[in-house]
């Protein structure tokens, strides 16, 4: 096998890496050498030996997982894809098409790891693994061509994504969607069209700009309402402002309405939360030092993201950077600024609203903000402080809705299982309202409740909290 | 087994999704949470009885060993697997069938998680008691093979005391009936030896369990204390008081740090040992009986008393008590957990000999434990991958069981023997013994296709070798 991380001692590789033959368990040496010839792990980016053999195998992470959970089957399990990995790192299998397809199964949900009592970085671990896969083009086909087609050419491109966006908003306004529907134009097409046209996200009717190089006319800081309590950063990022620039409107009234001024820096773009899950960690660290210099330049007292999974991926720049002499310091200070706006907002705290809004709400906990952040009451205290708001929990709140970046698009199966199962436990609480907290997750749950049929609505918390404002009038 | 026919007629019962006979994909059912390993020939994942029992009745007819798995969070390597024997895991069999509220029982499958079942019974009022620390995890099937403990089993028992009735499909594939509805059954008490038979006997696949009613009031307490010797004082005089708390645990300062590295459970980290003491019952009994645990606890030295204010406290008392081993990750690789029980009395005794032990063999060694029933879980730290710390830590564990034996005490409390802690069967039975305990073995399972190779020195009950230190003398060669 190639260049997989070497066994230290003769008697490891002797028992296939694992547990030492010298002690003789009667079934302690299943195998000798590898189960296949594929590549092992290699380079600074694999996964570490401290991450890795963090993982006891307690089995405690089973029931937290998404995918355990749907398929009861450990090889789809947070325990199983590590057991995996080691098998791996110890050079008893090479990185198979087999392995590949468990681990891309995986949501990158994190639940596992807000369970885990070791506190494995699993998180870390699936990118770190991830990107072995894609060094060695072992990557499912699905996902290689979505990461050339939107990873790389797309999301870091601000001017290339506002003409997607503008076409595809055309594309779906001006019947064309219904047009290309009804004669079946893209079955016919290989590669999976169709069913990638079928998850298209909706475009807003209204984009929300930052760019002063696509929309110069637009102020580029909105000044609180009020004396300024202090300045913050906005993420625009990337296709959040197309698809929910209500969503990113709403954020910059509720923060003027709280005393800050909103800067929302021209030279910002995608965050790289999807590259960083995809294994593409190093276009995942330039996005991220381009927005550290943004940010930097703006003299912001913290950055603000509405996206969970954007904000748990910048919080995680200081790890990203750490061996970057240049910008090491600097990731650490822009991770420690970050914050999600429902956490800001509970921080402050956020003047309560005075007048009535009697929706019955129901909180759909956002993987990244849950798990990776841990977060999970801001959200909460930004709706209850909304007067006449009914709050009821659903059942399995912060189990996966299946969105997971683009896990919608290659998983199909497994995301709408997971997206049923969700809109489900929302439907059973009888809210008129599901609020979320990530772009992602909103998207999903709005095909979600068209499936269904159903009329409830999708907002973020800010959204629901602008509303609350907006109705004193 | 192997012929690929076999593998064929599993796929025609259970379905194609749930046989697994593709190496790479064994390599995760190879584990379970000890330090064995081995890779089973397949696992089949059945989905209800009748499958069960036909996949019993093929295995059995092609002369296959089986191995059931629950969850695989098992301690003693009850569910690994030999190279050549066939797994039957149940997660598929996640059913909660019925609970009962006016009889107080729920009738479930194996693979139903011990904390889903006592999560759903609380909408009714009710409890499920057995309490394992990984019961986020551990499904009933599970508990049953294991006879599976828990914090709370010192007011309540362990699980043999919640288990009323169970339909169980034999090593042939016959399906019988254990125990009764009724709360007490006549003649001999077949659910009573098959309840702790980890998994030789039979595979149970309904289960009926007996539920209790939640209590009134519950009260939760942190006695801090600057040592174990003081905390371990404390453990008699609360006892000595009369007092039968519903869980008194012990936590030493290294697992405290293990848990608090992760995970912050409100323990302090200078303590040098902590005991979680539970009350349970009627308002006014636990009122009365709060003074005199606080006064036990101040008496014995400690250093601070904290009650939980409310549930989340509470909450979080327990959660640092329930993941301590997976958190000796933060620690070390690898753990080797030592299950022994002595009497109660005998716990200053036994912990400082796990001390000497640790210090003789320079092996790290965490102590967190159900001292109400004197159940120690001395639990060895180590990297699996350094060459002979096997060895080392299994002539340490040796020692550990050799004292338990000769305090009165026992190897396994709660976690079964399993493939660990076989070769120490002899320190506390004679060949007579294990001879008798094969003969009920027999009569469940004659053909010893169930899990062979568990329990006893060496899958007979012939000892192979002499005791002590069976490990060195080629025992497991």
């Amino acid at each position: 096998m190639a260049g997989g991380a070497q066994p230290q001692t003769d008697e490891v590789r002797h028992s296939g890496g694992g547990i030492d033959a010298g002690h003789g368990f009667p079934y302690g040496v299943p195998f000798e050498g590898s189960l296949n010839d594929g590549p092992g792990f290699a380079g600074s980016d694999a996964p570490t030996e401290a991450d890795l053999y963090r993982c006891v195998h307690c089995g405690l992470c089973l029931s937290a997982c998404p995918t355990y959970v749907e398929t009861q089957l450990e090889t789809e399990s947070p325990r199983g894809r590590i057991a995996l990995m080691k098998a791996v790192h110890e050079g008893r299998t090479g990185i198979s098409e087999r392995l590949v397809s468990h681990w891309e199964l995986c949501l990158q949900c994190r639940a596992c790891e807000a369970v885990c009592p070791s506190g494995v970085p699993y998180g870390r671990l699936m990118e770190h693994t991830r990107a072995q896969v894609q060094d060695n083009n072992l990557a499912s086909p699905a996902l290689s061509r979505l990461s050339r087609l939107f990873l790389r050419a797309a999301l870091p491109h601000n001017g290339r994504l506002r003409i997607a966006g503008h076409l595809m908003r055309a594309y779906q306004r001006w019947g064309l969607q219904g047009l290309v529907r009804r004669i079946g134009f893209l079955k016919a097409l290989p590669g999976g069209l169709s069913e990638m046209e079928a998850q298209m996200p909706v475009m807003g009717d209204r984009f929300f700009s930052p760019s002063r190089r696509v929309y110069p006319a637009n102020p580029r800081v909105y000044s609180s309402e009020g004396q300024s309590r202090m300045t913050v950063g906005l993420l625009s990022g990337c296709v959040m402002p197309m698809m929910q620039g209500d969503t990113m409107r709403a954020a910059v009234r509720v923060l003027q309405r709280n005393g800050c001024d909103v800067v929302t820096p021209t030279a910002q773009g995608c965050c790289g939360a999807l590259n960083l899950h995809a294994g593409d960690l190093e276009l995942g660290r330039q996005l991220a030092r381009r927005n550290i210099d943004a940010f930097r330049s703006a003299g912001v007292d913290v950055i603000i993201t509405a996206s969970a999974g954007c904000g748990s991926s910048m919080k995680e720049y200081g790890d990203l950077l750490r061996d970057d002499p240049d910008y090491a310091d600097a990731a650490t200070e822009f991770a420690e600024n970050t914050r999600d706006i429902t956490e800001f907002l509970a921080e402050l705290p956020l003047d309560p609203p005075q007048a009535e809004l009697p929706w019955r709400v129901t909180m759909q906990d956002p993987c990244h903000l849950a798990h990776a952040q841990r977060i999970t009451d801001a959200p909460r205290q930004v709706l209850r402080s909304i007067p006449g708001l009914q709050l009821t929990e659903m059942a399995e709140s912060s189990l996966c809705c299946g969105s997971a970046g683009f896990y919608s698009l290659i998983q199909r199966d497994m995301s709408q299982r997971l997206q049923r199962r969700k809109i489900g436990n929302a439907l059973a609480t009888e809210a008129q309202v599901i609020a979320s907290a990530n772009p992602g997750c909103m998207a999903q749950l709005e095909q979600g409740l068209r499936n269904a049929e159903s009329d409830v609505r999708v907002k973020h918390v800010v959204e629901i909290l602008d509303a609350a404002y907006q109705a004193e009038g | 087994m192997a012929s690929s026919d076999f593998l064929d007629e599993l796929r025609a019962i259970v379905g194609e999704d749930y046989v697994i006979d593709h190496r790479e994909d064994l390599l995760v059912y190879e584990y379970d949470g000890s330090v064995d390993r081995s890779m089973p020939r397949a696992v089949v994942l059945p989905a209800n009885a009748d499958e069960v029992s036909r996949v019993m009745a093929l295995a059995y007819d092609a002369g296959v060993t089986v191995v059931g798995r629950g969850s695989g969070t098992g301690l003693s390597g009850g569910a690994i697997t030999p190279p050549d024997g066939l797994q039957i895991a149940f997660p598929r069999m996640n059913r909660i069938l019925e609970v009962d509220s006016i009889n107080r029982t729920a009738l479930v499958e194996p693979g139903v998680i011990n904390l889903d079942l006592d999560n759903h019974v609380r909408k009714f009022g009710m409890r499920y008691a057995p309490d394992p620390s990984s019961q986020r995890a551990c499904s009933l099937g599970g508990n049953i093979a294991e006879n599976a403990g828990g914090p709370h089993c010192l007011a309540y028992g362990a699980t043999t005391n919640h288990v009323i009735g169970m339909e169980v499909v034999l090593e042939d594939g016959e399906i019988v009936h254990l125990g009764s509805q009724a709360r007490e059954a006549s003649g001999y008490d077949l659910r009573g030896a098959f309840v702790g038979s980890e998994g030789t006997f039979g595979i149970a696949t309904k289960i009926l369990v007996r539920l209790l009613p939640t209590p009134e009031s519950v009260r939760t307490f942190l006695g801090i204390f600057p040592d174990i010797d003081s905390a371990c004082t404390a453990v008699s005089a609360v006892i000595g008081y009369g007092i039968v708390p519903a869980a008194l645990e012990m936590i030493d300062a290294l697992s405290i740090r293990a848990v608090q590295n992760v995970t912050d459970a409100g323990y302090p980290n200078d303590a040098g040992a902590v005991l979680l003491i539970e009350l349970e019952g009627l308002r006014e009994e636990v009122e009365e009986v709060t003074k005199e645990v606080e006064s036990a606890l101040w008496d014995t030295g400690a250093a601070d008393v904290r009650i939980a204010e409310d549930d989340a406290e509470r909450e979080r008392l327990w959660v640092g008590r329930k993941t301590a081993f997976g958190a000796f990750g933060t620690i070390a690789p690898n753990y080797y957990l030592v299950d022994g029980v002595v009497p109660r009395t005998r716990l200053t005794q036994m912990l400082r000999k796990v001390n000497e032990v640790s210090e003789r063999y320079g092996i790290t060694i965490a102590n967190v434990f159900h001292a109400g029933d004197g159940n120690l879980h001395p639990c060895m730290l180590f990297d699996a991958r350094e060459p002979g710390v096997m060895d080392n830590a299994m002539a340490a564990a040796a020692e550990l069981m050799e004292e338990c034996a000769a305090l009165g005490g026992t190897l396994s409390g709660e976690h079964g023997i399993g493939l660990e802690k076989k070769q120490f069967m002899p320190l506390v039975y004679a060949d007579d013994d294990m001879a008798a305990m094969q003969r009920v073995r027999e009569a469940f399972a004659p053909q010893n296709r169930l899990n062979p190779g568990k329990i006893f020195p060496d899958g007979s009950y012939y000892r192979p070798a002499p005791h002590p230190a069976a490990h060195t003398a080629g025992l497991y060669a």
